[in-house]
């Protein structure tokens, strides 16, 4: 990972569809944009939660599912050219000694902006935790949520927990590496791609790895090294040995290091005013489902508003003492020449 | 309406009037009783408002989609009779139902 420093105006924690609608908002009043967040694609919950479900509550959209929400909101923001970073989570953030803001995530960037907006929604997405006895005092030395480095479990005993595409993956990207490895699923149908269901299946006929039915019940091992998994399975109790597990459960939503900002929280949420949608610390603004004001609604459109209310505020922010003319983008060709359309 | 039973983990449990058309999960929320997260909000897509329907009640709130099985498979501890709560439709027939709400939904 580069250890540079990126520098923009304005840093914007989430990609969700507030995140990237502030993208727009600030894109007309020339305030650049760099984007993080913890997902590995732009969406948030609109990606991850539901992208074939449908939203009926965008104006103007009698329909759209949540994926096309957020390919248009995409097309929307492509003139401004923001500055995407996915996979990663921030974990550090202080306000400079020259009042701007410094970031860092956790896979090592490093950013510096004039303001930033968290529009993190219900919080980063996390691997679900499933909540089997004991399983925190394994945890990464024995069980691994995710799977940062392969050569971490070459040559182990791997058991992988689940069904979805995830679960899959790592069992056809592990097998090779791995000493032995056994996949286990509380039934026989898979929400994992057909293909790689396949694959999988094929490796076990070829005596190349395990698939047992079951669901986890208890870990046994000595000082946070796993010597054993407790399985229910369809015919009763069994044991599996493995010093490696990998549960694949999902993500769940946490609030995350947001919590050690030093921001003013309230039940987790954000409070901020309803004029600028800025936080107890200035130049840091909270939009979309992660802020509380009285009356708050957690409906996209209410964070599209408050990008919008957001963003006149960081142009004051980004040029102090500079009158900010108000326009509309039908009728103004400044505007229009930002969209590429004039 | 309908008379819904939530049993916790811990053995308290709490009734609450439901109209129907509304959902279990839904009912739950609306009447704080905790231990249904419903992350998603009621979308079947996330595995946090996962229950377990009292036995002698399984015909009448009837068995899962396809997608609520799939879904499943992100819960802990899925039983026979596991449900995913925002799945369930009160009806006047439910009237009486009993669900039991599991330790942590994860």
């Amino acid at each position: 990972m580069s250890s540079e420093i990126v520098t923009t105006d304005a840093v914007i924690v989430g990609a969700g569809p507030c995140g990237l609608f502030a993208v727009f908002e600030l894109g007309l009043l020339d305030i650049r944009c760099e984007v993080i967040d913890i997902l590995d694609r732009p969406g948030g919950q609109c990606a991850e939660l539901y992208p074939e479900k449908p939203i009926y509550d965008i104006p103007a959209l009698p329909y759209v599912t949540g994926q096309e929400l957020v390919d248009r909101l995409l097309q929307q923001i492509k003139p401004f050219k923001a500055g995407f970073h996915f996979n990663q989570m921030v974990t550090e953030f202080r306000k400079t000694e020259a009042g701007d803001f410094e970031l860092k995530t956790d896979g090592g960037l490093t950013f510096r902006a004039k303001l930033v907006v968290i529009a993190a929604g219900g919080g980063s997405f996390q691997p679900k935790k499933p909540p089997i006895p004991g399983i925190e005092g394994y945890e990464s030395k024995s069980v691994f949520y995710s799977v940062k480095k392969m050569q971490t479990f070459s040559g182990k005993d791997i058991l992988i927990v689940g069904g979805g595409d995830s679960a899959l993956d790592w069992t056809l990207n592990l097998q090779p590496v791995a000493r032995s490895l056994t996949l286990l699923h509380r039934r026989d149908d898979f929400r994992a791609a057909p293909d790689s269901v396949n694959k999988m299946r094929s490796l076990v006929a070829e005596g190349k790895m395990q698939f047992k039915l079951g669901q986890v019940t208890g870990l046994t091992g000595t000082g946070g090294y796993l010597q054993s998994v407790q399985v229910k399975g369809p015919e009763g109790a069994f044991d599996i040995a493995a010093n490696t597990l990998l549960p694949f459960f999902g993500l769940t939503m946490k609030l995350g290091p947001v919590a050690n900002w030093g921001i003013n929280l309230h039940e987790n949420l954000i409070p901020v005013d309803t004029a600028k949608f800025e936080t107890s610390v200035p130049g840091l603004f909270a939009i979309g489902d992660i802020n509380t004001y009285p009356g708050k609604l957690k409906l996209i459109l209410s964070g599209f508003h408050e990008a919008a209310l957001m963003a006149q505020e960081a142009f004051h922010i980004k040029n102090p003492g500079e009158k900010l003319l108000f326009q509309y983008t039908t009728s103004s060709s400044s505007l229009q020449k930002k969209l590429g359309v004039a | 309406m309908a008379k819904i039973t939530y049993i916790q983990h811990n053995g308290t449990s709490q009734s609450v009037e439901a109209q129907a058309g509304m959902t279990v999960m839904e009912a739950a929320v609306k009447n704080l009783v905790p231990g249904i997260d419903a992350d998603c909000g009621g979308a079947c897509a996330c595995a946090t408002c996962h229950v377990f329907v009292n036995p002698e009640w399984l015909d009448r709130t009837g068995k899962r989609s396809d997608m609520e099985e799939d879904m499943l498979d992100f819960a802990f501890d899925v039983r026979d009779n596991s449900r995913l709560s925002c799945q369930i439709k009160v009806t006047d027939q439910l009237d009486g139902l009993v669900v039991q709400v599991p330790e942590k939904q994860f």
